[in-house]
């Protein structure tokens, strides 16, 4: 890095520019597809499975959120899958709400389950809050069993779209899913341009020196929190209103977190990108290796294990080494006059 | 004989580089005193030659053969001791504890537990305490017992005189002549001169990770010294 | 008598959670790691031994001579050869690589071993009670609770009375400065883990003895010994003992009243201390 000195008037702060407009248009045009295809291409079967894969990048967004920018590494968040499940099944059938309604409310309830359990969780730092949030998420698993009206240790079924026929309910779970999912990522990048993101940035980077530079280094993460348990029980109950009924073990079960932890170690902690395409390349192998089983979930951790030891920024980080971004969250400074050649200063964008 | 040469060795971190090709001997059974401001670059030459940072041009000789590409942890079993800036005690072992440590790679030599409390008598005194519970000074002394425990053929010290009181300084170089009179060679880095001059045989003055001005401490003035120090031009200077 | 009975039972239970939960506590206190795959490891060394009987027909009790060297190698080339390179990366990726080895090990005795339950068999043993007036205490039950004390006292005079135990102490507190008096850092990390994993590797065979166990029962193990650690208090190897003791209590008394709250009750407790005693029951009373 040169050491020469430039005044502020010589210099131009880029945030995305083209490049970046370029990539948003192309994911604007997938999800267009994607908002179309129902129709034309993919068979009822295919819907369904793309709802879970919308499910995945919700999960995988989130779980970045607050492990990438905010520096909690949960390993329960399966607690708000399952509330979020049982959430809407509930919140459907009993108190009579209609399903995107239920679903958004499910999200909005386990949210506020959040804020009570992180002044709980907060006392633990490092692996000791990520083994915390699990013991959360197996008391809620516990007593979601034995509370009266939950269906105990079989669980319980949608009746809400009874009466509904096939493909209007399909559908209907469809767009949901694919609203939902886009919306989350794109609150995501609002959330890491505005100011608070600017904070977690830092804390990312540096928590100490966050915290000396005036960060509220806990307010931020609980926010966080709040808002990945929310977005997790979102996912919760699009997987309950897609798959139709939901059980104590596979609703709280610590694998969802083992899903989460591959789609963004694979994809890249600490982008936006990263996430979504790490959910796309987890469904996918899902889809074609399922039937391996076992075997398939041991590959999914030794490929988990090699990107953080060999590429730590993972499959993004390593097909862009930082340098492009689609959701452009960091700034870049570039002197005047001709922004090709000069150096970049890259604000935002870590470089550990 | 030479027991360490330093030959045009290069350090930097990252961008920064903190050394320039920094040349220096080292006989045996003499005591180097290495000065200079802050940011010259003494404390990086230590680290480096004690294995904590590697030159990324040059080379380091001890004893004869290069020791350039060998971790830390093995040249302090080849005599290479270092007290860390800072001292940097075990916070949570006790005096003795930390002593016994420094031990861990059991060199044969004078250096033992008793012969430490003896050359530094208010160890001996606070060996059940723990290092988070020092002075400054206990600290200090702790280090350089600690360093001796290694039985080193060279020892280096790091600003032994940073944020202790005089007196406290005087009472822990009192020390350095029983460890010298064991044969042990020194490298000290000093910004305190007084200090540096009085217990070295020879003087290497950095500046800005260069060196600029090399002699025997007998032999150059205070003044050569102090415009050196400073990078001062000995004209304007004088 | 039964609530009398209750309690001590539960402190039986408690010795082999405090005997699950010493290597998690030493392997946290010498590195800063939490070993998301201790749980596994534990029952790996359960189907290890399991295994060892049902092939050469040796004694129950002696196949931890054979599984704790082989498992603390195992923790040995862990450390070398993951978890040293993923410290370079910050506290985060050792986090996410042994939750990856979980997975893998977890899935691996599942392909190996299917998820039929097992049990190591231990004869007349596993009935056997001394009794005590009106109450009768399980043999098994109580040579864990002093083995699991005994591997506590050993690990504290190791620690605090060896070469390498100081030496790993001193890593603890400054691992450059380590180096410096001639340590190797890579080493006494590996070194650590490798005593650690051989006190879950006895744990373990302890855990198949007494109870039935599957590929996934690691899950749970790592649980309860995490809970024993953080009710007793972070860095304490005497903390983590009443910690499991704690746990003990409060699952049998809990099952006591309904046997659905067993597990539960535990929790709640784990719940309760993190409330109102964040730093445990015992904080950093001793060293490691």
């Amino acid at each position: 890095m040169s050491t020469s000195t430039l005044a502020p008037q010589d210099l131009k702060v880029v945030r995305g520019g083209w490049p970046s407009l370029a990539g948003g248009g192309v994911l604007a045009a997938v999800v267009v597809f994607l908002a179309a295809a129902p129709w034309f291409v993919f068979s009822p079967g295919d819907v369904t499975n793309l709802v879970t894969l919308f499910a995945l990048i919700i999960l995988g967004t989130t779980w970045n959120l607050m492990a990438g920018y905010g520096g909690l590494v949960s390993i329960g968040q399966q607690a708000f899958i399952g509330a979020g499940g049982y959430g809407v099944i509930k919140l459907a059938d009993v108190v009579g709400l209609p399903v995107p309604v239920a679903v958004v409310a499910a999200g909005v309830v386990c949210a506020a389950l959040a804020v009570p359990t992180s002044f709980l969780l907060f006392r633990l730092v490092g692996g000791y809050f990520a083994i915390g949030t699990w013991v959360v998420a197996e008391v809620f698993k516990l007593v979601t069993q034995e509370l009266p009206g939950f269906g105990g240790g079989s669980g319980l079924s949608l009746t809400a779209f009874q009466g509904v026929d096939r493909v209007t309910r399909i559908a209907t779970v469809y767009y949901l899913a694919l609203g939902l999912a886009v919306l989350v990522v794109l609150a995501t990048y609002l959330l890491m341009r505005s100011r608070l993101g600017l904070g977690l940035t830092a804390i990312r980077d540096d928590s100490v020196a966050a915290a000396s530079l005036g960060v509220a280094v806990r307010r931020s993460q609980r926010i966080v929190y709040v808002a990945a348990s929310g977005g997790a029980g979102l996912a919760g109950a699009l997987i309950a209103v897609n798959g139709l009924r939901v059980s104590p073990d596979s609703m709280f079960s610590v694998q969802y977190t083992a899903f989460m932890i591959f789609i963004v170690v694979i994809g890249g902690l600490g982008t936006i990108e990263g996430p979504i395409l790490g959910a796309v390349i987890f469904f996918a192998l899902q889809q074609l290796l399922d039937a391996y089983g076992t075997w398939y979930l041991i590959a999914l951790g030794a490929v988990a294990i090699a990107v953080v030891l060999l590429a730590p920024r993972g499959l993004w980080g390593l097909a862009t080494r930082g340098r492009y971004e689609v959701f452009p969250v960091g700034h870049r400074v570039y002197p005047q006059a001709s922004p090709q050649e000069a150096q970049s200063v890259d604000f935002g964008r870590d470089s550990r | 004989m030479t027991l360490l040469e330093v030959d045009a060795i290069d350090v930097s971190y990252g961008d920064f580089r903190a050394l320039h090709g920094i040349t220096l001997t080292v006989a045996e059974g003499e005591t180097l005193a290495v000065i200079g401001a802050n940011g010259a670059g003494k404390s990086t030459l230590l680290k480096t030659i004690a294995g904590l940072l590697r030159p990324s041009a040059g080379q380091i000789r001890f004893n004869g053969h290069n020791v350039s590409h060998t971790p830390a942890h093995r040249r302090v079993r080849e005599g290479i001791a270092l007290t860390p800036e800072g001292r940097r005690i075990f916070a949570s072992l006790t005096v003795e504890e930390n002593l016994k440590v420094g031990a861990y790679g059991r060199r044969p030599g004078p250096w033992n537990l008793a012969t430490v409390y003896d050359a530094f008598p208010l160890l001996a005194e606070k060996r059940e305490r723990r290092g988070a519970h020092l002075s400054g000074g206990e600290q200090q002394a702790t280090a350089i017992g600690r360093a001796l425990m290694a039985n080193p053929k060279l020892l280096l010290l790091d600003e032994v005189s940073l944020g202790l009181a005089p007196v406290v300084i005087a009472d822990i170089y009192k020390a350095l002549p029983t460890i010298t009179g064991k044969g042990t060679t020194v490298l000290v880095v000093e910004q305190d001169l007084t200090q540096a001059l009085t217990v070295a045989d020879r003087v290497q003055c950095l500046l800005e990770g260069r060196t600029v001005l090399e002699g025997a401490a007998a032999e150059v003035t205070r003044e050569q010294v102090q415009a050196a120090y400073f990078g001062v031009d000995e004209q304007e200077a004088g | 008598m039964d609530w009398i009975n209750a309690v001590l039972q539960g402190l039986l239970l408690g010795g082999q959670y405090a005997l699950l939960a010493c290597g998690l506590s030493l392997i946290f206190g010498v590195m800063r790691i939490v070993n998301l795959a201790h749980g596994v490891l534990a029952v790996a060394a359960a189907y290890l031994a399991f295994w060892l009987v049902q092939q050469t027909g040796m004694p129950s009790f002696l196949t931890i001579v054979v599984v704790i060297p082989v498992l603390a190698a195992v923790g040995y080339a862990i450390q070398r050869g993951l978890f040293n390179p993923a410290l370079r990366h910050g506290e985060l990726s050792p986090l996410l690589v042994s939750f990856g080895l979980a997975v893998i090990g977890a899935n691996l005795l599942q392909e190996i071993f299917t998820a039929d339950s097992r049990k190591i068999s231990i004869g007349d043993l596993s009935t056997a009670s001394v009794e005590l007036g009106p109450l009768r205490l399980g043999v098994f039950s109580l040579i864990t609770l002093v083995v699991a004390i005994g591997v506590i006292v050993g690990l504290q005079l190791y620690l605090s009375h060896t070469r390498t135990g100081r030496a790993m102490r001193a890593t603890k507190d400054d691992p450059e400065a380590a180096t410096l008096m001639g340590i190797d850092e890579r080493h006494m990390y590996a070194l650590a883990t490798a005593i650690a994993i051989g006190t879950v590797a006895l744990a373990g065979v302890f855990l198949g003895m007494s109870t039935q166990f599957s590929p996934t029962y690691g899950d749970l193990v790592l649980i309860f010994a995490f809970e024993a650690v953080i009710i007793g208090g972070l860095g304490s190897l005497w903390g983590t003992l009443l910690g499991g003791l704690v746990l003990g209590v409060a699952q049998t008394v809990g099952a006591q009243i309904d046997p659905a709250y067993g597990v539960l009750a535990g929790h709640l407790v784990f719940l309760v201390v993190l409330l109102f005693r964040p730093q445990g029951l015992l904080p950093k009373a001793v060293v490691a």
